[in-house]
């Protein structure tokens, strides 16, 4: 199953999301809710950190890096950036019965895309993406493979056929080692991520580099992806209505603001 | 391909409530215990029991603290091979149990380690699971509704699981606020052996370094928080906000950008990507106020701002503001702060009463 490294170096699938720039996102105060029509887009940032990790990786074993992602046509946008950043080429699955996919089948498309690649030895994922913030993907690929994970990774390693990853979780850094194949979910800002490069953009140019899978491609049926292949459905979406505090603002020069204020507070009883 | 599961049981057949109670260092994170009380409100409005699944090795006094706190039965897993959290083997465990008893929810903390679990569960026994939730209610039809902030916190989205068993999901931390502990509530610890191979266990656990304690511990426990934003312009700045906070009795935090600057430890961050906190007094010093960081500390019993922006939004959520520059106003909370300070704790000696004529 694995391929041995050192050999032909390492097969690494990375996987990423193009989302709207959080920045950019805003409600409108008429319709209360989102905008997203003509929102920028950009690959999501955490997945930035795990093809940043990919191209160290590359530079110390070898081999090659293969960008998987889902979605809609306009995602080739940023599988080209993650191929002028320096991967070697991009799949896209992409199928209009995926939309409305939720995690599980978005977990099992991602997996089917990664047997047909085939000799992968290690997948990469950001931790999250900023639109759906779930962090259930990457694991959910690697239940459905039945192979190790190691997530909220921000230092990978790969030593004797194995991976060692240091997660950070809420108590401290904790040092995980586990055989290949292996996925590997990046903590976000663990690494800077490069940009496109003059090569890379011209290698983009000559094109055929992203290949465009259909579901059928990779051997999924209509009913197990999309809306009919998701356990869980949005119901209902409510704008955020902060509550009213009715805050007292002082305006005043700053010693008397700053006595206003904590009079204030001591009679809440909230400073002593 | 992972192995095929056993086929559900018809959707009626899944009954209770389930709470995965995460051990780590001998003790119950704080997030499972939070999560007992609002399971236990499920639980009955679903008029079932409120179970915890709890894998690990000696951790029986845990399963008590859990029925003390609202368990009505704890399904206890214990095996030397679970002391430490890996994947495998808890997902394993989880799954065992699952096809074993079909609850009819799922709850988890949304550690790293319970998204880490959650995220595989869901895929190995084909579930829903809504991630980071800060609410749940139970719908006229009997779902579990799910209620997490979305697209960065300006909207909240009602998840339903309605066609699969169990309904799942993992609960934010510090939300959901502990229910208190009776020495004297009874349940049921039941034992359940679930056999973990050599092939479980190909992940090790090789070294862990832990975060200086004072880092984490002070932003989760203090009742006041004086928080510093971008506006401190620099790393060095910090040391006023030090100052105003140990007059107040106060820990320091911070919104990201600080954090992403490199100004302060990660701990101490407070915001969508950072901790949720609700202090009795959330001080916010050069914030703006943007959503992300809303998420984090709009349930601050009491918020200040000051900012020198009178259009940032961190006034909208704000009880008191200053509109200012923070290099007076803080600098004058100190002095203010300090002068009376010095008038409570060392009054002047008043003069015994001396009778006049």
């Amino acid at each position: 199953m694995t391929s041995a490294e050192g050999k032909r170096g390492l097969r690494i699938v990375v996987c990423i999301k193009q989302v709207p720039k959080a920045q950019e996102l805003s409600v409108d105060p008429v319709t209360k809710t989102l905008k997203r029509v003509g929102v920028p887009s950009e690959i999501n940032p955490p997945d930035q950190n795990a093809l940043e990790l990919a191209l160290r990786l590359r530079e110390k074993h070898g081999g090659e890096i293969v960008v998987l992602s889902m979605g809609p046509t306009s995602f080739d946008e940023s599988l080209e950036r993650a191929i002028a950043m320096g991967a070697d080429r991009a799949v896209l699955v992409t199928d209009r019965n995926l939309g409305g996919s939720d995690t599980v089948p978005t977990a099992l498309t991602l997996e089917h895309a990664i047997e047909k690649i085939g000799g992968v030895d290690l997948i990469l994922c950001g931790e999250e993406t900023t639109d759906a913030s779930t962090g259930h993907v990457g694991p959910g690929i690697a239940g459905h493979m039945d192979i190790p994970q190691i997530t909220y990774c921000s230092e990978v390693e790969i030593l004797d056929g194995k991976v060692r990853g240091t997660r950070m979780i809420e108590d401290g850094a904790e040092t995980w080692e586990a055989p290949l194949p292996c996925l590997v979910t990046v903590d976000f800002g663990c690494n800077k991520p490069r940009q496109p490069t003059l090569t890379g953009k011209i290698r983009v140019k000559r094109g055929g580099l992203v290949v465009h899978w259909s579901a059928a491609d990779i051997g999924l049926e209509p009913s197990q992806i999309g809306l009919r292949g998701s356990p869980t459905i949005v119901a209902k979406v409510d704008t955020v209505q902060l509550p009213a505090r009715g805050g007292r603002i002082f305006q005043e020069e700053p010693v008397i603001a700053v006595s206003l204020l904590l009079d204030a507070l001591r009679k809440d009883k909230v400073i002593p | 391909m992972s192995e095929a599961h056993p086929t559900p049981p018809p959707m009626e057949a899944h009954r209770d409530v389930w709470v995965f109670l995460e051990a780590r260092n001998g003790a119950l994170r704080d997030v499972s215990i939070q999560l007992i009380g609002e399971a236990r409100r499920i639980a009955d409005k679903r008029a079932a029991r409120l179970c915890g699944v709890l894998p690990g090795w000696k951790v029986e006094p845990l399963a008590h603290e859990a029925i003390q706190h609202g368990v009505n039965r704890v399904y206890l897993v214990e095996d030397p091979r679970l002391e430490t959290y890996t994947s495998r083997p808890y997902t394993k465990v989880l799954a065992a149990l699952r096809w074993k008893h079909n609850p009819e929810v799922i709850l988890f903390g949304a550690t790293k380690n319970g998204r880490d679990l959650g995220g595989r569960l869901h895929a190995a026994i084909d579930t829903g699971l809504a991630a980071d939730c800060v609410r749940f209610d139970v719908t006229e039809e009997g779902f579990l509704d799910m209620i997490r902030p979305a697209f960065g916190g300006k909207s909240l989205a009602h998840i339903h699981c309605e066609k699969h068993r169990p309904q799942m999901a993992s609960a934010r931390l510090n939300v959901f606020l502990p229910p208190p502990r009776d020495p004297g509530r009874a349940g049921e610890i039941v034992r359940e052996t679930v056999e973990i191979t050599d092939a479980d266990m190909d992940t090790k656990v090789v070294g862990f370094r832990p975060t200086v304690t004072h880092e984490t511990k002070k932003i989760d426990d203090a009742k006041i928080l004086v928080s510093g934003g971008f506006g401190m312009a620099d790393p060095k700045n910090f040391a006023m906000l030090e100052e105003l906070a140990a007059l107040m009795g106060a820990a320091v935090s911070a919104s990201r950008k600080p954090v992403d600057s490199g100004w302060v430890p990660k701990a101490l961050q407070v915001g969508q990507t950072g901790k949720t906190v609700r202090p009795e007094l959330y001080v916010a010093v050069g914030i703006s106020g943007a959503v992300q960081h809303l998420a984090g500390m709009q349930e601050s019993a009491k918020i200040v701002a000051i900012n020198i922006d009178p259009k940032a939004p961190i006034f909208e959520v704000a009880d008191y503001g200053i509109v200012g520059d923070l290099f007076q106003i803080v600098p004058e909370m100190i002095r203010q702060l300090r002068a009376f300070r010095g008038q409570r704790e060392a009054p002047p000696p008043l003069p015994a009463a001396v009778p006049q004529g």
